[in-house]
Formats: C-alpha cells, structure tokens, sequence
C-alpha cells in the first residue's frame, strides 16, 4: 500500500492540481456570493453545468470533428472559454434576478433562498435534458445520455517529473486556471468594482451609505462567479471531453466543500481549498480505493473544521484581504 | 417498467421500444384481444416501483409485465407481483439473487450476472491468454456483483487479479487510471455502464495505457461506449453479453428482419436489451394468441414456452431463468460494434 | 418596497382569515379541540379509500404512495423540523438517520431474527445515539458550515455503506421481515389492519399513521416545554442565549438527537414493509426535498411542515401524465413559492411577525439560520 503511494505520487499530484484548478474556479462562485450575501448559491452547480454546453456549443456549431494545430486550436479553444463564460455568467444572472432578488426584497430568511435554490437548480436541470440538449444540440431522444466532445487537439505528452509524463491539456487548465485567478484577484482589489464588492461584503448598509449601488454590485458578483464557473467548465470540457446534464451536481457539492475547507468568503482560500481538495482525494484514493474519494474529502472537511472552524484561511472577503 | 426519464434510460428505453414493436405489429393484425402496452416510469427508484405495481395489479388490472429494468427495484417489486399472482419478464435485470427468491410468476429472460462474469473471465484467461488483470466495478448493484464473478472466475484460472472501484456519477477517474498504470495488466475488466466505461477507457488510454485489452458486459454494450472513449480509443475494446443484438454484418433472417423493424419504427440500430424485450412481448403475444388472457394462464403458458426467439431460444427453468445460457462477445472494429460469436468459441482476430 | 399590488392585497386577506381561524383555535376549550383532533384522525384512517384515490392518483396506487412517499415525508419532516424550524440548525443531511433506520431494521431483522417492535425501540436509539455522535464534533460550528458537515455526514454514511460488502455493498440487503402480524383477522372499514402482508399496503399506512401522530404529541409537548423555548432562543440569538444562561450546546444535542429518532424511527417502518433496500434509496436529493417541504410548508409550524411535505410528496404522483416535465414544473414551483410566500404556506405566527418587521437586511437575507459571526461583522450589519 505504502509502496503503491509512492508509485503513484506523482501522476496522482498533476491529476489532483488539474482536477483542483477546476473546484477551485467554481468555488470561486460559491465564495463570492457568500462573501457578499450570506448565501449559499446552491444553483452555482447548474451555473457550471450550462458553462460546459456553452463552450461545448462552438465547436458543435463549427463542426469540428478532427483534431487542430497552431492558431485554429488556440482560437477554438478561446472562443469556448468566452462562450462558457458568457452562458454560465448570463445563467447567474438570470438567476439572481428570478430567483433571489425578489426573495432579497420580501427580506426572506436565508432558507427560504436555499430552497429558492433547489429549485432553480432542478429546473435548469430538467431543462436541459428535456429542451436544450434535444433541441440545440439535436439529439432528440437522447437529452439523458452524456454528450462527448470531438478531441480537439493532440494530448501529447509535454515534459515529465519523476519519469511521469505531464500532459498538454493538463498545463492549459492548470495555467489557465491560475490566470484567471491572478486576474480575479487584481478585479476585486484594484478596481472600482472590486472596492464596492468588498464594501458591500464588510457593511452592507454603511456601504450603502457611501454611495455603493447594492443592487449593481450583487449582480456584478453573480457575473464573476458565474463566469469563473464558465471558464471551469471549458476547461473541464477540454480536458474530459464530455458532459450531461447532471454533471454540476458533483462538481458543485466537491466545490461548495472546497469553499468551505478554504474558508468561504474567502478568494485565495477558494483557491487553495480546491487545490487542497483535489489533492486529498487523488492521495487518499491511492490509500484506500477510489470508491472512498467522496468520503475522504467530507472527513477531511470535518477534521479541518473541528480545529479551524472556520477554513483554512479564515472565512470573509476583507479579512485576507482578498 | 422501468427508469424511463432518468440518467440510466438508455439502457431501459430499448427494450420497451422493442416490445411496443411487437404489439404494435400484433395490433395491427386485428386479433379479437388487444394488447395495451402500459408504461411505468419507476426512476429507478424501487420504492416508487412498488407503488407502480399496486397500481398495474388494483386499478390497471395488467394482465402480465415487462420489467422490472434493474435489479434493485425487481428486488421490492418482486413480493408483490408474487403476492398478486402477476408474471414478469425481466429483460434486463441480472442480478443473480432473484432467482432465488422461489418466486412463481417472476422470469428472466437473459443469463444472470453468474453466468455472464465467469463466461466472460473464460475468454479473458482463454481466447485472451491473459495473465495480470485488473477489474473495475461502478459500485452499482449490478457492476460489482459481476465485476466480483470475474474476479473469482479468473483467480481460479490462475490470473493475477488486481481491483478498484469507482464513482460512475464522477467524471475524473484518474486515480483509477493511475492505479492501473502503476500495476501494468495486460487485461482491464469494467462492471459497470457505458458511459463511464466510455470516458474511463479514454482516460486509461491517454494515460498511456495502451496495451491492455479492455474488456466489458452488457451494460457498457452501447454506442455510448464508443462516442465516450472516442473511435481510436474504443478501437478494439471487446464486450461480452448475455444478449445477441443485431449488428450491421448479422445473416439470421429473423435478426435482420427485426433489426430492420426497429430501425423503421425509431429510427435507431437496435440498442441493448432490445431483442430482449422484443422476445419478452414475443412471449405475451403469444401466450395471448393461444386464447389466455388472465395473469394466472399467462403465467402457466410462459412456464412451458419454448419458441425461437431474436436474441435465443426462450425456455424458461423453473426457477424462471431462461435455459439458454450463451455468452456472447462483441468487439470494437473500425468505429462500430460487431459479433465475435459464442464467449466459449469466439478467437481473438 | 411595500406596494400594495393586489396579489399582496389578496395575501393579506388569507392572512387575516387565518388568523381569526387561529384566535378562535387558542381560545377554544378543551373538548372542542379534542373533537377536531379526533376528526382529524378518523379522516387519516380513512384517507386510502379508493375513491379519494382515484381522483388523488390516478396513474399509481394511492394508498402505495400514502405510504411512501407521502406519509414517510410527512414524518421525516416532522423530524428535521426539530432540528431546523425548532432549534434553527440546517441540516443538509437528514437522509442519513432515516438511513440508520433503515439498515438497522434491514440487518438486525435478516441476521438476528429480531421483531418489528424490538428493532423499532434498538432502532430509534441507534439513530438517537448516531445523531449525537454526528452533533458532538460539529455543533459548535455554525450555520452554514453545519450545512455542509451534514451534508458531507449524508453522504459518508450512504457511500460506506455502499462500500462495505458486509452489509450488502451496493446491491443492499432483500428480505427483510414485515411486521408480525398483531391479528390476523381483525378488520376495519374491511381491512385487515393488524396483518402486515405484501400485498396490501393500508396496513403499513395505519401503523404509520400510529407513528405519526405519537411523534406529533411528543413534539408539541416539547415545543411547549422549557426544551421548546430554550430551542427558540438558540434559534433567534444563539448568542443572547448563551448569556441568559441557556445550555446551547446542550439543547442542539437534543434537537438532533430528537431529529435524528424521529428519521430513524420512520427508515425502520419503512424498510419493514419495503422487503429490501439499498444505498441508493437514501440519497442527497432526498434531504434536499425534506428541507424544502419543511420550508415550503412554514418552518416551525408543525401543521404547516406536513402540508408541506404532503405537497412535496403528493404533485409528482398526481402529475404522473406530465412525464419527463413535472420535475421541471416542480422546481419552477419551488422557485415562484419561495419568491411569492417565503415564509412558508402556513407560516408560525411568531415567524410572520419578524417577516413584517422586515429583518431582511442585505448582508444577511434575513436571520432565520445563524451565520457565523465569528469576526462580529454580521451583528454589526443588523
């Protein structure tokens, strides 16, 4: 047992930090929304899913069915980045307009928006398995069964550690995924925008009082996170080539956790409470079987909040700073 | 009956259609009884089931069923339909434990996971020459009880076996894929669906595993298998199943000529369990040409059938598994699915 | 913010009408309560009449779904009402003691040949016993990291079993003993209500009705004791609580622990008549939708979480000819019910007053769960 860890250190470290990369990005979501109103998004999962069929619909339309090279991969894979992040940030948007703003207005209780959550998540679900993936991506019939990706571009091996090959595809999302973060993090300290999210996350009424238009900055942080979870689900897609429409579920239980092990609230604790999570569960699958995963990072949670409850990085936008 | 709307439909939705043809087709002949076809979307969901069947025994007044699709639900249906005296045939679920409930009125008309891992672990460890395998289940009620059949059958063959297990509702399976790496088999068996079957062979052959056959059963007997790992990837991948489904280069008359049906009616090659449930109709229509139209003569007339079916010849024991007990493997050439013939015959090309 | 559009209008006219019903309700005198309480039983018993059926359900059996799902939600919302309306602690994983239940009436009835009754008392206290060993650790977090711990519990309970071949692995455990039968012959309305057969399901349906309504007193003796007020506080203020000298911890060890029986005591019944169970029976969606039937119904009204779970249960039965669409219709109905009634459809009086005083601030939505105020910024923001 203690010899197939270090067998398999390696492959299991690059898989977890790419598998990371990805709960991070959409933990980024559930973080962003916490910090600002004290809510768990639980819909963020669907936010996700319709981010995968956005950057799965440009090479459907285009009709790409062989592999790329050179500029023509890199403009693909652009473009189903802007496309993931345009549906899953235009989703939580839509979200937020329908289904929490009214219930912010009636100033109903925090459950009340959970449950509103539930729902909207079920819906988004259905709808998809019912009207979108039938109608849109013409498979009538098949709304249910996973939709595969056409391999885009070559997964050729691009160095190696340890005399385990590191692959192409796994270097775009984790170097994509950071970039997005250092991007995110210099939007929320450095701009305007940036100043009012954390204003608003502090104070809500002093913030208010300051001139910070509440309702734009809601919707401003419903199209961050949403687009994080774009981004996330084009690189998901590009590196599994598949999706369906249940697939958010998981992600956004593994994320939701990720949040909260980093310290919800929290941007950088988002990030390292994915990449923490994403390597727990490849190390802890070596150990125990993979069939334990899930079990492994829910311990993982309880142990972590019994001695730091809250996260890693302690939980609010403004304390870290971030 | 069966989990028409959820994810797993796709290996319920065939066989129904099958049997919708056959009823369609004797409907069309206008006998003095028709047939109704009723359907009972269970989820999947046994205790949902049970209500569903009270329903077709107390207010639908079902005459005989099709079903239940999984093995789970046939578990909690089972009583009841044996309670209410109502035959069933099963065209899907495997399960070896139901057979031996004693029920009267339940039947099977497909090898049961018993039958169909040992056969399969013959070919691994004969046709295949293998000699360090690695099996896979999904963890579902139907993967691991078939993925632990292989495991005993080729142990005793004297084949290393190494095991994992994985989530199906994941999409990574990397620290499978890792494991398998590390152990270098020369065979993988998967017990599970096609869909993950599909994205779990992809990911083993972009880690570089690419030597290893890969091997699977009846639920991964789908196209899916094929759009998930992708053509060069699935290329060569061989599935055993309990059930003979009518690929392209098929000559039994019989065969094509519901192959042919199938596609008429939904546009679609015959998928998995199709044949299945088109005998299981075959059967009822039958039982009801010979003039029995109450559960409890249906049940006696399906007792002592012996017909030519598509996919065998259906006789049933008396434990209600059906007699035929053929194996047969089907391997992945050129992008599509073909016959390799009989598990105990077939060789590897 | 307060205009007065005429669904508002409308709202506000209910609301009145159910208020002069409730002030009629508390000033009655003790018999009269009694006879509706009396009535209100008979009409249970005699609710799985076939021709209340076949307009309740016309595509499945009514008194299946009686059972289950509607009646076994009624009494799983019953319970995580405790925990969630009572004592304002969100659990996201209540599946796991129903579960606990389950598989202990499952293993201790096929391997130990023990009765019904026997594993129903072992079986409660399991379940009594596993929601402390779950509360111990994780009580003292707050709000939503207790949702996500719960909800992490669900799940952990539900793959371990699914992993643990010991107890049936993922193909779970068939077999499992009915009842014995207290009379074989006994008939009511013309049912042999004391036999637990396969076949007939009103049986199961009287005993759970049984159930219910014990647990129904239970919980309102406790709601009405020093346990239940010390739960509201905790509820409103855990802070405030805690410095008027109320054992905080103490008491949200009782509300799980009281939760956790209640599910525990409703997975044994239910895997009594079900024959068989596996791990997929007990899954996430399953807490999600107790949750939103207790707060669909009103959160800490007890009539009010049955209707709610009895709503839950009963729409995608009844709209069986709807198909693949009513789960799509029943997540959009979740939605437009929490934005137009979010305080529940039969909310707790004292819960529609703190609607009307408006506690919803921005930064907290409302109140009703704790956040975790660690760093104090949510109390200043009130």
């Amino acid at each position: 047992m203690f010899s197939d860890f270090i067998n398999q250190f390696w492959p299991a470290s690059i898989d977890g930090l790419a598998f990371g990369s990805i709960y991070a990005l959409i933990a980024l979501g559930y973080t962003m929304v916490y910090g600002v109103l004290r809510l768990i998004n639980f819909a963020h999962s669907e936010v996700f899913m319709i981010g995968t069929f956005g950057a799965m619909f440009v090479p459907f339309t285009l009709g790409i069915d062989s592999t790329l090279t050179g500029i023509a991969l890199v403009g693909v894979i652009l473009a189903m980045i802007v496309a993931g992040m345009l549906a899953s940030a235009g989703t939580a948007i839509a979200l937020e307009q329908v289904a929490y703003k009214p219930l912010r207005k009636r100033g109903a209780s925090r459950l009340a928006a959970l449950i509103s959550a539930i729902g909207a998540s079920i819906f988004l679900q259905e709808l998809f398995a019912l009207v979108v993936i039938p109608g849109v991506f013409d498979r009538p019939e098949r709304g249910r069964i996973q939709m595969g990706l056409p391999r885009l571009m070559e997964r050729s091996e691009l160095f190696s550690i340890a005399g385990h090959p590191v692959r192409v595809d796994q270097v775009v999302v984790i170097i994509a995924a950071i970039g997005m973060m250092i991007a995110l993090d210099a939007l929320v300290n450095r701009t305007k925008i940036g100043r009012g999210i954390r204003a608003t996350a502090q104070n809500p009424e002093a913030a208010t009082l300051m001139g910070v238009d509440i309702n734009n900055i809601v919707r401003m942080t419903f199209l961050i996170g949403g687009a994080m979870a774009g981004v996330a689900g084009a690189l998901y897609l590009i590196s599994y080539e598949n999706t369906n429409y249940y697939i958010g579920f998981l992600f956004g239980i593994k994320a939701f956790t990720a949040a909260v092990l980093g310290g919800i609230g929290n941007l950088r604790g988002a990030l390292v409470g994915g990449i923490v999570l994403g390597l727990v569960e490849n190390y802890g699958a070596i150990l125990v079987g993979s069939d334990w995963k899930h079990v492994i990072s829910f311990t993982i949670l309880i142990l972590v909040l019994m001695f730091r409850p809250t996260g890693i990085l302690g939980e609010s936008l403004q304390q870290a700073r971030a | 009956m069966g989990d028409l709307t959820g994810p797993n439909s796709g290996i319920v939705i065939p066989p129904k259609n099958g049997a919708k043809l056959v009823f369609d087709e004797y409907n069309k002949t206008n006998p003095s009884v028709k047939i109704e076809l009723v359907e009972y979307d269970s989820q999947g969901d046994g205790s949902k089931a049970v209500g569903l069947a009270q329903q077709a025994i107390k207010n639908d007044k079902v005459a005989a069923m099709i079903g239940p699709a999984f093995s789970g639900e046939s578990a909690q249906v089972g009583p009841v339909l044996e309670e209410a005296q109502l035959p069933s045939i099963t065209a899907s679920a495997t399960n070896t434990k139901l057979a031996q409930n004693g029920w009267k009125y339940w039947h099977r008309i497909l090898p049961n996971d018993s039958v169909q891992g040992p056969g399969i672990a013959d070919f691994i460890a004969g046709a295949a020459a293998s000699k360090n395998a690695f099996v896979i289940d999904d963890k579902s009620d139907y993967g691991k009880p078939l993925a632990d059949a292989v495991k005993g059958q080729l142990e005793t063959k004297g084949v290393k076996v190494t095991t994992d297990s994985l989530d199906p509702q994941e999409s990574d399976f990397s620290s499978v894929v890792n494991k398998v790496a590390a152990t270098k088999p020369d065979s993988i068996f998967f017990g599970g669906y096609y869909a993950a079957a599909g994205n779990l062979l992809k990911q083993l052959r972009d880690k570089g595993v690419k030597d290893a056959k890969f091997f699977s059963a009846d639920g991964s007997l789908d196209k899916g298998l094929i759009d998930g790992a992708g053509a060069p990837n699935a290329e060569g991948a061989l599935v055993g199943c309990p059930c003979y489904i009518a690929t392209a280069d098929v000559t039994d008359e019989k065969v094509k000529k519901f192959a042919d049906a199938y596609k008429a009616a939904y546009s679609a090659d015959p998928a998995i369990y199709a044949a299945e449930g088109y005998d299981a109709a075959t059967v009822l229509v039958e039982a009801v040409k010979a003039g029995n139209t109450t559960p409890e003569k249906i049940n006696e007339f399906i007792k002592t059938v012996d017909l030519a079916g598509v996919s065998k010849q259906v006789k049933f024991g008396a434990n209600g598994e059906v007699e035929a007990k053929d194996i047969y493997m089907y391997q992945v050439k050129n992008g599509a699915i073909t016959l390799l013939g009989k598990a105990s015959e077939a060789k590897l090309g | 913010m307060n205009k007065k559009t005429s669904s508002a209008g409308f709202r506000h006219q209910l609301g009145h009408f159910g208020d002069v019903v409730h002030d009629r309700w508390l000033r009655a005198p003790g018999w009269q309560r009694w006879i509706v309480y009396l009535l209100l039983i008979v009409f249970a018993l005699l609710l799985p009449s076939e021709s209340i059926g076949s307009f309740m359900s016309p595509d499945t059996d009514w008194a299946t779904i009686l059972f289950f799902p509607i009646g076994t939600y009624v009494v799983l919302a019953i319970g995580l009402n405790v925990v969630v309306g009572q004592a304002g602690l969100l659990d996201l994983g209540f599946v796991a003691f129903y579960a606990v239940g389950g598989y202990a009436m499952a293993l201790l009835g096929t391997k130990m040949g023990w009765d019904f009754w026997v594993i129903l008392v072992v079986g409660i206290g399991i379940c009594a016993l596993s929601g402390i060993t779950l509360g111990a650790p994780t009580l003292r977090l707050r709000g939503d990291y207790l949702a996500i711990v719960t909800l992490g519990f669900g799940e952990i309970i539900r793959i371990t079993a699914r992993n643990t071949d010991s107890i049936g692995g993922p193909t779970g455990i068939s077999g499992i003993p009915h009842p014995p039968n207290l009379s074989d012959d006994f008939e009511l309305f013309g049912v042999k209500i004391f036999k637990y057969g396969v076949l007939d399901p009103r049986p199961y349906y009287y005993l759970l009705v049984a159930l219910a309504v014990i647990v129904i007193i239970l919980v309102k003796r406790w709601e009405k004791s020093r346990v239940g007020r010390a739960w509201a506080a905790i509820r409103e203020d855990e802070d405030a609580a805690e410095v008027m000298g109320v054992p905080t911890f103490r008491f949200k060890m009782l509300a799980f622990a009281i939760g956790a029986s209640i599910g525990g005591a409703m997975g044994v019944l239910w895997a009594a008549k079900s024959v068989s169970l596996n791990p997929n029976d007990f899954q996430f969606l399953l807490s999600a939708t107790i949750l939103a039937a207790v707060v669909m119904g009103g959160s800490g009204n007890l009539p009010g979480v049955m209707l709610g779970a009895f709503v839950v249960a009963w729409l995608p039965e009844r709209f069986r000819e709807l198909k693949d669409y009513r789960m799509l219709i029943f997540g959009a109905v979740l939605v437009a019910l929490m934005i137009f009634r979010p305080e529940g459809l039969l909310p707790s009086r004292q819960r529609k007053a703190e609607f009307k005083e408006g506690s919803g601030g921005m930064g907290t939505l409302g109140a009703e769960v704790p956040g975790p105020e660690s760093h104090g910024e949510e109390v200043a923001s009130r």
